[in-house]
């Protein structure tokens, strides 16, 4: 080589609209480039949650009977308003990036508004159910004191692990609706068009990871047997 | 192998084409403190990010002159039982998180990585400053771990013990996460840097082989670290809520902890080792002005070691009650690992054959490094091994084992790519004949301290014991020693390094006849490394035939 270097051709010409950053060639290489990042970082959302999975294989294969008692306790109801909730959010978010890049401001604000208004539906069942299980004492480890599933050994370890699937992806819902709000406020200040929305679809892959992780909790935690 | 037609003005230690010499470089182009701490260089990242782990490495090298000299006689020299066992938890948390894991990825490769991939920075540079923002506040939480009564778990915090000691366990688990978190976005960083930000010309097979190791590196931080993220958690939850997943009077399964713990840990080998693999392929073929001998292979060899790392985690729970069908399976896998690194070191030995090898400071690590990991390489296939095993765990032979691969190996990696880069870093030569003694000084100091835990191990002594039987104090005394020679080396290097700061000889371009990008443009490079994008007509290593 090495590399031998010829001068050559220096930055592109910057194309009209938003102004990529300097070591881009240009806006469709910055976008191409941020969305390779975005899905390295899903990987690692993903692997996140793996060891989550995997706990919860090992201890239902160790307490099969106590997982599908306590599991009963769980408001299938609740669960399935919840999934219903946050798949239709999912559609919302895939509206919004695609009235982004049609331009669509207003349209692509209200999208992300409805979007915004199902996460925090979301959280309120998640509330309820939570309060409902503080109250009875189905709570993890040392803090469990619920009476109701006494034929069954350790019946704590299934709430240890719903409260810390649940939880974190609860988190993972809280993180969405400041990263949505986020990108309201830009949308609404005119900062997206068909040149510009990478911010956008960026957020909408991760709504849509979040939405898929519930898709695995709900049936494991909700639906066991 | 590179197939690329190299182009008839063939740059060679010659007339590199320089770009920018004598203008504005990354280190004048702005002033003042802000201009660091906000700063979206990478270069700039990077010497920030080496000023950190320096101190990192210092303060774990503390720890452990400390715990060695305590170790000097059976009983108590210096301080008691618990504050020794503090001592090692320390020097070995700071040493894995806060030094080894970032030092050649984030320090060397963030300056580096962009630089001789032809790019005029990484991909995402507020991210890669953001994962600075989040190295220091791991290492703030750690500082604070320490300060708050310290730790006393080891630095692989079992359970259940860390479940239930008193210490600052919380504390030292947050900081590990957060650093995790630094890690992932380096990894991020890389790929995406490598795949979108090659200028024309540069396929991945023109790659700096520096490059295809951050590249097998930046896999494993994204694939393991997040697992030793929800490890670290379900540990500090356990602690706050009492969940009962580790503890098997609470039904949960302490095992568990384990498999969770190495799933990462092996792999995290890997990030310490493949950054150090890939600056001794640099240093190599620099120094033996030589095509590297099968380049596909080192390369390719950086991903199987990358995947293979994923599969062999169970070889640390020999004893641990695992089934013995696992155990044979895990223990074969371990055996395939040495596959790959042989292929890189029997290759490195077959670029040394008939080149024209320069003796400079960064070719005496590497001629270090290809002695000291084979050692630590070949002990390992001695610790795959079933039966060996069983004799060997947790004795100082293992001890000695990943002080040969991770300090044998990555330390003096690391110390030669900094002598290496120093002139393109910084702008000055560092002094070359007290730089040599000093590499001699480390040399011997590091066989004196832990080839005597190979005997020590061999015979019996447990790892991170307090005090011992008297047949074993000559070898502790000879480690001892060991350490405190390799201890001076480093102070005298330390010495040298800022001395040469202002005092050291003006660097020229490339000083060492290189032929990577880095050493085409000037020392230290402008601002935007290269005043025109560069466009590369062949390979890393293609030295003119001097035959």
């Amino acid at each position: 080589m090495s590399n031998s270097v010829h001068t050559a051709d220096p930055h592109a010409v910057a194309g009209p609209g938003h102004h990529h950053a300097h070591h881009f060639q240009s806006a469709e290489h910055e976008f191409q480039t941020c969305k390779l990042g975005m899905w390295i970082f899903l990987v690692q959302e993903i692997l996140f949650f793996s060891g989550l999975f995997l706990a919860y294989g090992i201890f239902r294969w160790m307490h099969p009977e106590m997982f599908f008692g306590a599991h009963k306790t769980l408001d299938v109801t609740l669960g399935a308003t919840n999934t219903v909730i946050l798949i239709f959010s999912s559609l919302t978010m895939a509206l919004a990036v695609r009235a982004a890049q049609l331009n669509q401001r207003g349209q692509s604000a209200v999208l992300l508004v409805i979007t915004l208004l199902c996460a925090f539906g979301f959280l309120v069942i998640k509330y309820f159910e939570y309060s409902h299980k503080f109250h009875l004492g189905m709570l993890p480890g040392r803090l469990y004191f619920y009476d109701g599933l006494t034929q069954f050994r350790d019946p704590h370890i299934f709430f240890g692990v719903y409260f810390i699937m649940t939880g974190l992806h609860g988190i993972h819902v809280i993180g969405g609706i400041v990263v949505i709000g986020w990108i309201l406020r830009r949308t609404l200040r005119g900062e997206f068009s068909s040149e510009y929305y990478t911010p956008v679809e960026m957020t909408g892959l991760y709504w849509h990871l979040v939405d898929l992780i519930w898709i695995y909790l709900f049936p494991l935690l909700y639906l066991v047997g | 192998m590179n197939k690329g037609p190299t182009s008839s003005a063939a740059p060679g230690s010659a007339e590199p084409v320089v770009h920018g010499q004598g203008g504005l470089s990354y280190l004048n182009a702005s002033h003042g403190i802000k201009s660091w701490i906000f700063t979206l260089d990478h270069k700039r990242i990077g010497v920030m990010y080496l000023v950190f782990v320096l101190f990192a490495f210092m303060m774990g090298g503390t720890f452990a002159l400390l715990l060695r000299l305590e170790l000097l006689t059976p009983g108590r020299d210096l301080v008691d039982a618990d504050t020794y066992n503090k001592f090692f938890t320390l020097h070995g948390a700071i040493m894995v998180f806060l030094f080894i894991i970032p030092s050649i990825p984030a320090a060397l490769g963030n300056f580096i990585l962009p630089i001789q991939l032809g790019a005029a920075d990484v991909a995402f540079p507020r991210l890669n400053l953001a994962s600075l923002y989040i190295y220091a506040v791991g290492a703030i939480f750690a500082l604070y771990a320490m300060i708050s009564g310290g730790v006393d778990t080891g630095w692989t915090f079992y359970t259940p013990y860390s479940t239930s000691t008193s210490t600052a366990v919380v504390p030292m688990v947050m900081a590990a996460f957060i650093l995790g978190f630094s890690s992932i976005f380096t990894g991020i960083n890389f790929i995406a840097t490598i795949h979108k930000l090659r200028p024309a010309g540069m396929t991945m097979f023109r790659m700096p082989l520096f490059l295809w190791a951050l590249y097998a590196t930046s896999i494993i931080q994204i694939l393991a670290t997040p697992v030793l993220a929800i490890t670290l958690l379900l540990l500090g939850v356990e602690r706050w809520l009492g969940v009962g997943i580790f503890d098997p009077a609470m039904g949960g399964d302490p095992i568990l902890f384990q498999h969770f713990f190495w799933f990462y840990s092996h792999p995290a080998v890997y990030i310490m080792i493949l950054p150090g693999m890939g600056i001794i392929s640099e240093l190599i073929a620099a120094f033996s002005h030589k095509t590297i001998f099968g380049y596909r292979a080192v390369a390719l060899s950086s991903i199987a070691l990358a995947l293979l790392g994923f599969l062999v985690w169970g070889h640390h729970l020999f004893v641990s009650g695992q089934s013995e069908f696992a155990s044979t399976v895990f223990s074969f896998l371990t055996f395939t690992v040495a596959i790959p690194s042989a292929i890189k070191v029997f290759n490195w030995l077959a670029t040394l054959y008939r080149g024209s090898i320069m003796l400079a400071t960064p070719m005496l690590y590497a001629l270090a490094f290809l002695f000291l990991f084979t050692i630590g390489g070949l002990t390992g296939v001695f610790l795959g091994a079933l039966s060996v095993n069983i004799h060997l765990t947790d004795t100082y032979f293992v001890v000695a084992h990943f002080h040969y691969v991770m300090m044998g190996g990555t330390v003096i990696a690391f110390v030669g790519g900094l002598h290496y880069w120093w002139p393109k870093m910084t702008g000055r030569m560092y002094p070359e004949p007290i730089a040599k003694v000093v590499c001699a000084i480390i040399f011997v100091g590091f066989n004196l301290t832990f080839f005597t835990q190979f005997i020590m191990g061999a015979k019996g002594m447990p790892r991170r014991y307090y005090s011992y039987l008297p047949e074993y104090q000559p070898w502790h005394v000879m480690s001892t020693v060991g350490s405190w020679i390799i201890g001076l080396g480093f102070l005298i290097m330390l010495v040298y390094l800022l001395w040469s700061l202002r005092r050291g000889p003006i660097a020229p371009a490339n000083p060492w006849g290189a032929l990577t990008l880095e050493w085409q443009t000037s020392s230290p490079p402008p601002l935007e490394n290269f005043k025109h994008t560069p466009v590369v007509s062949g390979g890393p290593y293609d030295f003119p035939d001097e035959t």
